[in-house]
């Protein structure tokens, strides 16, 4: 009874985080398509309810009645498996984000490797789905998108080092309790922007949207799949987009700390000031695909390697001897 | 403690299963699913035990990085379609002492660990380590590995960077002919590199490679 009972309730919590994470997904591809247009003086999806609002929802029911193809070459079960693990692990990891001081699924000490660590799963949705096509275009994009995100990763991975320099705490509210004077943008303004970048090419957001890339490939690893398999594709990509934008947010914008800590602000909730700075940061993605054109792969490997790792690590032992120097390092 | 005995006894029958099935599945990349799913339940029994640190590391070191170079290599060399070639071929049977050898030597290795550990009590409690409940494990493992152990930390990275850069020399061909684009000389290109202005007589034109 007892175990039922914290059964029901984690599901309840679950749910309550879950359903409107995914109705936030279809708000933003709304978003993105909008911004999109809008860049390029087109009017965008305008049509389907206020606004054009419901146009996501019309879409996913278009999707949700159109056929499952699976190839009869294809791997079935890997093949089946993909868009599953993509959708998982996408969702997965908003357990560890928090909303305010005490709005967290799972508060666990190391919040930060977790969701570095589910990040990097990713890319198993792409390989898996690539490669179980057994066709040419899905298998070439796995293999770029499993290059391009190995590679990125490992300046994510750097970036995340000098914030935890800057903290002494693997735990996400540790980090932000740690902004509560001055945000990590301004000190680390160089990391967030390598972090901002490598967060578009992590997710395979244009400009480096090559695994995907429609004048090349196709649709990339997408190519096989049809109806509500493509829709899970999708609808992973875009939670993982909103979770890479909660990461920046967390890591270097002070999470659900209100900018000026005075009496108005500090009414509104924490959570408000999350999704504002989330969506901050998702509006400046949706930008950076309506102005930039696409990167050549070997450009793509080129940055991750020769720029933004060198880069990265030159800032953490500039951190590290500053903090060391100054006697600031955190010490618990 | 059911439920710990439940999650217990899931991740270590998956762990195993898919150990198995990672020998004995005949498509490799089949083989390296197994094998991730096998680091994924290991992490899972890591956090288990309290070393979360350990378990984000082995999925984030293992799973993210080297089981995807795994999957890489083994989709790229297409080795699925040359499932059971060894066993069957005549003259590729000379591999089969070599790895018994390794074989038996890993055998004999996990007696001595496993054995260590069983028969041994005196070697457990002879490490000097002093665990604090009271601060977490990343820092407790940070307290040990930069303190008391720097050396052979240094010393272990100091091994893989040299393996890393062995890699690269064995690996690397500097090929002629490639041609590469030099960013420096493209953004450094000024119009009149380029474009040159030319007053053309009325019916003789211009020869173009002037």
């Amino acid at each position: 009874m007892e175990y039922l009972n914290i059964i029901f309730l984690q599901t309840y919590k679950i749910l309550f985080l879950l359903v409107p994470v995914l109705v936030s997904v279809a708000m933003i591809v709304w978003l993105d398509r909008r911004i999109w247009a809008f860049v390029q003086k087109r009017q965008g999806p305008n049509v389907v309810g206020p606004f054009g609002l419901l146009q996501s929802l019309a879409d996913a029911l278009k999707y949700i009645f159109k056929e499952v193809i699976i190839p009869s070459s294809s791997n079935k079960v890997i093949f089946i498996l993909a868009p599953i693990v993509t959708m998982t692990l996408a969702l997965v990891s908003w357990a560890v984000i928090p909303f305010s001081a005490t709005q967290v699924l799972a508060d666990i000490n190391v919040g930060v490797l977790y969701l570095f660590a589910v990040s990097s799963l990713g890319v198993y949705g792409i390989i898996m789905g690539g490669w179980a096509s057994n066709s040419k275009y899905p298998f070439l994009g796995a293999i770029r998108s499993a290059a391009q995100m190995v590679s990125y990763e490992v300046s994510i991975g750097v970036i995340i080092i000098n914030v935890l320099l800057c903290v002494g705490s693997l735990n996400l509210n540790d980090i932000i309790m740690a902004q509560e004077n001055l945000w990590f943008i301004i000190p680390l303004f160089p990391m967030f922007v390598i972090f901002f970048i490598s967060a578009l090419a992590e997710t395979n957001r244009p400009p480096f949207d090559l695994p995907e890339a429609e004048a090349e490939l196709v649709a990339g690893y997408q190519t096989e799949y049809s109806g509500m398999m493509y829709a899970m594709f999708w609808l992973g990509e875009y939670a993982n987009i909103l979770l890479m934008c909660a990461m920046g947010s967390i890591l270097f914008l002070g999470g659900w700390l209100s900018p000026i800590d005075l009496y108005p602000f500090n009414l509104i909730p924490g959570a408000i000031w999350m999704i504002f700075k989330i969506l901050f940061l998702f509006v400046l993605f949706a930008l950076v695909k309506a102005i930039v054109p696409r990167y050549r792969y070997d450009q793509l490997m080129r940055l991750g390697w020769k720029i933004f790792l060198p880069l990265s690590l030159t800032w953490v032992v500039l951190t590290a001897s500053y903090l060391f120097y100054f006697n600031l390092l955190p010490v618990n | 403690m059911l439920a710990h005995a439940i999650f217990f006894y899931t991740f270590s029958f998956i762990a195993i299963v898919s150990a198995i099935m990672v020998t004995v599945s005949k498509n490799t990349v089949h083989s390296v699913f197994f094998l991730i799913l096998d680091f994924i339940s290991i992490s899972c029994l890591f956090i288990m035990i309290g070393a979360e640190f350990l378990g984000m590391i082995m999925l984030i070191v293992y799973v993210g990085a080297v089981a995807v170079l795994f999957l890489f290599v083994v989709m790229m060399l297409n080795v699925a379609q040359q499932k059971n070639q060894w066993f069957s071929a005549q003259e590729s049977s000379k591999h089969i002492p070599i790895g018994l050898i390794v074989s038996v030597i890993i055998f004999f290795e996990l007696i001595i660990v496993i054995g260590g550990w069983k028969y041994k009590p005196d070697l457990v409690s002879a490490m000097s380590l002093t665990i604090d409940k009271n601060i977490t494990n990343t820092h407790s493992i940070g307290y040990v590995l930069y303190t008391d152990y720097i050396h052979v930390f240094q010393l272990s990275g100091m091994i893989l960077l040299v393996a890393m850069i062995g890699a690269i020399v064995l690996t690397f061909r500097q090929r002629s002919g490639v041609k590469r684009q030099s960013y420096f000389s493209q953004i450094s290109r000024e119009r009149s590199d380029g474009v040159e202005l030319i007053d053309v007589e009325n019916n003789k034109g211009v020869k173009s490679d002037d």
